[in-house]
């Protein structure tokens, strides 16, 4: 391991899916870390490789994938290189998943008590009486009501919300050191989306897990993430802390995606798109993969695939944007915005620090 | 559950009246009387004997006759065997009929899993092509070409097996084998269909995502949920069976009520070919029920009485 600080390291991981067609390049040279106790939210539209991302992480590829290249390093060991037997040792104990819907990610015909023990017997080697007990507190944790009374219910007798607590608790039963999270709130309707990621957070801190966060939905990253990686066409684009990218964003894409989003301030009866669609990973652009539907885009950017240069030492793009010899451009109003509001909040923290500093001060002296 | 079985029960009574009903006319509606090859007997003969059993009346009335006689139990006597009763003759013929019956359901049903899991686990390798070769002959090669197919080569040419003669338990395997192989196809085809579906579900994805071993995901989460819908074809393969056993029973010379039930149609030998019938018809009654009450029991999401949420 690079860092001390790193729970998960993936290195220049490159995926394959065979197809009648040839080899979709899925994931095309992604590396990134995982922080103990971080959560990080990789962001990406649809088919830019979040979820394939995951899955590799897991071992739950589906059988066409060809993991051309890489390493996914977790406790000094290669996963990638790890038989089928271990990584049933790993998953569910060490890494974890939360799935996109829950009203289908439950087994329809066992009782929710045994689906969440279920982990527990295969890991702990526990007998199913210990095990239910423990699913019990589990199901406590995630804020099921009259718990007790319901363990022994089956799915179909709880709303979604509930069914995604019952996954939580499922994946959470272990304590593993990473939950990976595809888009856990996106089948749900937006008030009870808030009420499973305050779930999440508040879990994260009492389990010290660390979160991958898969999501395309900016609003719900802000509030959850303290690290994101913007994805595209099976690439990392940039990433950075969440305000690094929400406020000081550097990639054009990333411009794009977050000028999607509307907000309170937006005035304008258009809510701006990205124009076009991406590339066919089937055959993937010389360059830049995101230059075609770029209004940024520079002569290079059709020719050689960006580096990434280095914003800060969190933060870092892979545009040619960024290289000293490219011109200056302006960014969409909308980002030139939140970067004036950026430098406004950065203020205001600064003050409010200052403040609560102060009333400590103070009370340590009385 | 009570009001639900009675419920059921009312349906079954309806039912068998509504049957009984249009295969009695049905049946006056075939061609020649039980007496047509009899040519040596008289005018006056068939008179008396049309007289004796009640023939000479109006259909309405001996329609009415029967089912008069149904309600008490007393389904007549047989024009075949004249000593008879028919209640007398189908009790005694039933065994080997449902013996039969029962072991190709239960072999076919069994097999046709085992082949249709296997499938679909190894979907799109030389195993699952040949259970799908497995099933497409077993759905479309008849019962009674199978049947004369397994007489020729296990018995004849073999010697394995008895052709056409009724003993113990060794008699059975051919005509088992030609009932079973449609519930074998059927089955094995429904559940590989099921379970590839299931296969690629979320839940057995969170399944693996637990760690469960591969066995474990198909034997704790698979298998159950790709054989619930078995039971909805459970009905129709026992139809299948009972249709298949009247030729069976013929070709193997069976004593059941399959074989029983053609003769009776050839001869016009109507109380049997009523009772047969009624026979036929509350067997299938109860099948359906009892896959309808078993679908409840296995699948916690169509429970007949559940907690209410």
């Amino acid at each position: 391991m690079d860092n001390e600080k790193d729970i998960l390291e993936v290195r220049n991981l490159e995926v394959n899916f065979k197809t009648y067609a040839g080899d979709v390049k899925a994931i095309r040279n992604v590396s990134f870390d995982l922080r103990k106790g971080e959560t990080l939210a990789i962001v990406g539209e649809s088919g830019s490789g979040k979820s394939v991302t995951t899955r590799t992480i897991m071992g739950l590829n589906a059988r066409n994938a060809d993991i051309v290249n890489g390493s996914i390093m977790y406790k000094n060991e290669d996963l990638l290189k790890k038989s089928d037997k271990d990584m049933e040792g790993i998953r569910g104990q060490d890494i974890a998943e939360i799935f996109q819907d829950p009203m289908t990610s439950l087994d329809p015909t066992m009782r929710i008590g045994r689906q969440i023990a279920e982990p527990l017997m295969i890991h702990k080697g526990m007998k199913k009486e210990k095990a239910l007990a423990q699913a019990l507190e589990m199901m406590k944790l995630v804020g099921i009501t009259d718990a007790e009374n319901r363990i022994n219910d089956y799915p179909h007798q709880f709303s979604g919300g509930m069914r995604q607590r019952i996954v939580i608790a499922i994946a959470l039963v272990n304590y593993p050191e990473i939950l990976i999270a595809d888009e856990p709130t996106t089948a749900l309707d937006v008030t009870i989306q808030a009420q499973i990621l305050h779930l999440m957070k508040e879990l994260q801190d009492k389990i010290s897990t660390s979160i991958i966060f898969i999501t395309h939905d900016l609003g719900v990253v802000a509030g959850m993430a303290d690290r994101v990686a913007v994805m595209y066409a099976g690439q990392i684009v940039e990433y950075g802390t969440v305000d690094e990218i929400f406020y000081n964003p550097k990639h054009p894409y990333t411009w794009g995606l977050l000028s999607s989003m509307p907000t309170l301030d937006t005035k304008s009866d258009v809510l701006p798109s990205i124009p076009g669609t991406p590339p066919d990973l089937l055959d993937p652009p010389a360059g830049d993969a995101f230059a075609a539907r770029n209004e940024y885009a520079l002569k290079i950017d059709s020719q050689r695939q960006p580096p990434f240069f280095k914003v800060s030492d969190t933060h870092y793009a892979a545009t040619w944007l960024l290289h000293p010899d490219a011109p200056k451009v302006t960014p969409p109003a909308q980002i030139v915005a939140r970067q004036k509001k950026f430098a406004q909040m950065q203020q205001e923290l600064f003050k409010q620090q200052q403040q609560s500093h102060r009333v400590e001060e103070e009370e340590e002296q009385q | 559950m009570a009001k639900y079985l009675a419920k059921r029960i009312f349906y079954l009574v309806l039912t068998l009246f509504i049957v009984i009903t249009v295969t009695f006319f049905l049946m006056k509606l075939l061609p020649g009387t039980p007496l047509t090859n009899q040519a040596k007997l008289s005018k006056s003969q068939i008179a008396l004997i049309y007289q004796q059993y009640g023939l000479d009346k109006p259909v309405w009335q001996q329609y009415l006759l029967y089912l008069a006689g149904a309600v008490r139990g007393d389904f007549g006597t047989s024009f075949q065997f004249s000593d008879q009763p028919v209640s007398y003759l189908i009790s005694s013929r039933i065994g080997p009929s449902l013996q039969i019956g029962l072991q190709a359901m239960i072999i076919g049903v069994l097999l046709g899993i085992i082949i249709g899991a296997f499938g679909a686990m190894k979907q799109n390798t030389w195993i699952d092509t040949s259970a799908t070769v497995v099933s497409i002959l077993g759905i479309s090669i008849p019962s009674f070409v199978l049947a004369v197919l397994l007489q020729y080569y296990l018995g004849l040419k073999a010697g394995w097996f008895p052709i056409a003669e009724w003993g113990g338990f060794i008699y059975t395997v051919l005509p088992t084998l030609a009932l079973g192989a449609t519930p074998l196809a059927e089955s094995a085809r429904f559940v590989r269909t099921e379970m590839v579906d299931v296969l690629s579900s979320d839940y057995i994805e969170l399944a693996k995502a637990k760690g469960l071993s591969k066995a474990g995901v198909i034997y704790h989460h698979a298998l159950r949920n790709s054989l619930i819908p078995l039971i909805t074809i459970v009905g129709p393969l026992a139809v299948n069976i009972m249709t298949g056993s009247m030729v069976v029973e013929n070709i193997f010379s069976i004593p059941g009520i399959g074989e029983q039930f053609v003769k009776s149609v050839l001869t016009n030998d109507y109380p049997t070919i009523m009772g047969l019938t009624i026979v036929y018809s509350f067997m299938l009654c109860v099948v359906l029920l009892i896959t309808d009450i078993l679908y409840g029991i296995v699948d916690p999401r169509i429970r007949i009485t559940g907690k209410a949420n």
